[in-house]
């Protein structure tokens, strides 16, 4: 079937483009062109944009906002984004993160999302051209979302600060079993001060592991400081099951894996 | 529907073709263009088969628009011997009997090759890493990789 594919300058143009039904935006394609070729026919047309904002990273002090089409080898690359390198890296193979956008990761259902699950923990403001949102509210209502996202920004981390770890089984690349991505602040005592943490695979989109952040404040980072947190892990989870791992499997090894990041 | 102009330089020669809205770079160059060197694999981005070079970097031409290539430099396999002469990559395939059933080659030569313009003298992990997305059912990897480790050799050998 041909599938119609619409190129405009501005979002705006492409904004209103996509306002009719069946069409899509194309981000790198990674998935949007693979569920064509599988035979989807809900696609029958797709718009993207050439706006080079789109394209643009740009960083002010340690405020970091990344256009929505910045592929993960451009975040890989960059000087100045070594923080997020793990995560970026953690998506596909070369010739995948040469073409896999932000934008489209963010919409990206598990088991994929994991550079989602990094902006999660970074508290990541999601942009369209009609505004901002909190990357939280982004993730619920993004099943709905008909605008395209211009960009995503967030406050660039201390590099100790930011942890971040895929589990696969097929290595160097493979999809995950989870992911999980924190942002933790200690106090000069060595305890937790703040703590955000983001899980990939434990629905079907990245999740906040709030009982855990919760059960860390006021703890120091070492195997007694943090069972509490462990034991609260799989608090609200409702991982998925899939060919690489069930959901009970994933519940089983969450707290392992979690407990690794928090040593360090 | 109305075809769609693509123009793009296809192993160093311009091509100008027409093509159906939403076909594939691998079916342009396939069916359209001739060049049957990238395989169509699983069409899905998995299995690496129908990787291409596009702007120095390594694509899947099975998720990458035809009409998305306008005025792109796009590279594959048949282009990469030169004058009859074997790509130094090729002739390591031969050497380390790299090839079994030849379905992968296309895609991990090209994926190699990117990696030695970039790295001329890879670790054994680099080669893993750059390999990563490409799938062999044959080979069993090893002599896939020491194919790229002795092209490699090969090639800074000849640059000393
Ligand atoms: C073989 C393979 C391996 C993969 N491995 C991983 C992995 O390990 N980890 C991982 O996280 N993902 C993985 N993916 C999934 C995918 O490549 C990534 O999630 C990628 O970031 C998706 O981005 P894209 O630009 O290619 O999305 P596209 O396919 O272009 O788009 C995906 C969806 O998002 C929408 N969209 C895209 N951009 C925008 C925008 N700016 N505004 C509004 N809507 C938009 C599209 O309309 C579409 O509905 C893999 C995919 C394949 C094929
Ligand atoms: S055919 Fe493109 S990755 Fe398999
Ligand atoms: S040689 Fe047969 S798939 Fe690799």
């Amino acid at each position: 079937m041909a599938l119609a594919l619409q190129t405009f300058a501005t979002v705006k143009d492409a904004n209103a483009a996509l306002r009719s039904t069946g069409t899509r935006y194309l981000g790198g394609g990674t998935l949007v062109v693979r569920a064509a070729n599988e035979g989807d026919v809900s696609v029958s047309g797709l718009i993207r944009s050439t706006d080079p904002a789109l394209s643009a990273i740009e960083i002010i002090g340690d405020n970091v906002r990344i256009g929505a089409s910045v592929t993960m080898a451009a975040i890989t690359r960059h000087p100045n984004l070594g923080t997020l390198t793990k995560a970026a890296r953690a998506v596909g193979g070369p010739a995948i993160r040469n073409m896999a956008t932000v934008g489209g990761n963010l919409f990206a259902p598990a088991p994929y999302g994991d550079f989602t699950v990094a902006l999660l923990a970074l508290d990541a403001t999601v942009s369209t051209d009609d505004g901002e949102m909190p990357i939280e509210a982004f993730l619920a209502g993004r099943d709905g979302s008909r605008a395209i996202i211009t960009s995503v920004s967030f406050t660039l981390p201390q590099a100790d600060g930011f942890r971040f770890l895929k589990v696969s089984r097929v290595k160097p690349k493979g999809v995950s079993v989870l992911s999980i991505a924190a942002v933790l602040l200690l106090a000069p005592d060595g305890t937790v001060s703040s703590a955000r943490i983001a899980l990939g695979c434990m629905a079907d989109r990245p999740m906040r592991a709030k009982a855990t952040e919760k059960a860390l404040l006021g703890r120091t980072l070492d195997q007694h400081g943090i069972a509490v947190a462990l034991a609260a892990a799989t608090e609200g989870i409702a991982p998925i099951t899939d060919p690489i791992a069930s959901a009970w499997y994933r519940t089983e090894v969450l707290p392992v894996h979690l407990g690794r990041l928090l040593l360090g | 529907m109305a075809k769609i102009p693509v123009q793009f330089t296809l192993n160093g020669s311009e091509k100008a073709e027409f093509v159906d809205g939403g076909t594939t770079l691998l079916n342009a160059l396939r069916d359209k263009i001739g060049d049957t060197s990238p395989k169509g694999g699983c069409h899905q981005g998995t299995c690496g088969a129908c990787s291409v070079i596009i702007d120095g970097e390594i694509r899947l031409s099975c998720l990458t628009l035809a009409e998305t290539c306008n005025g792109a430099d796009i590279k594959t396999l048949s282009g990469l011997a030169e004058g009859g002469v074997l790509h130094p990559l090729q002739r390591a395939f031969l050497d380390t009997f790299a090839t079994q059933c030849g379905f992968c080659t296309p895609g991990m030569i090209m994926a190699a090759k990117v990696l030695l313009d970039h790295t001329p003298n890879p670790s054994r992990d680099d080669v893993v890493e750059a390999l990563s997305g490409n799938i062999c059912r044959c080979t069993g990897y090893e002599p896939i990789i020491e194919a790229v480790l002795l092209a490699a050799r090969a090639n800074s050998q000849n640059a000393a």
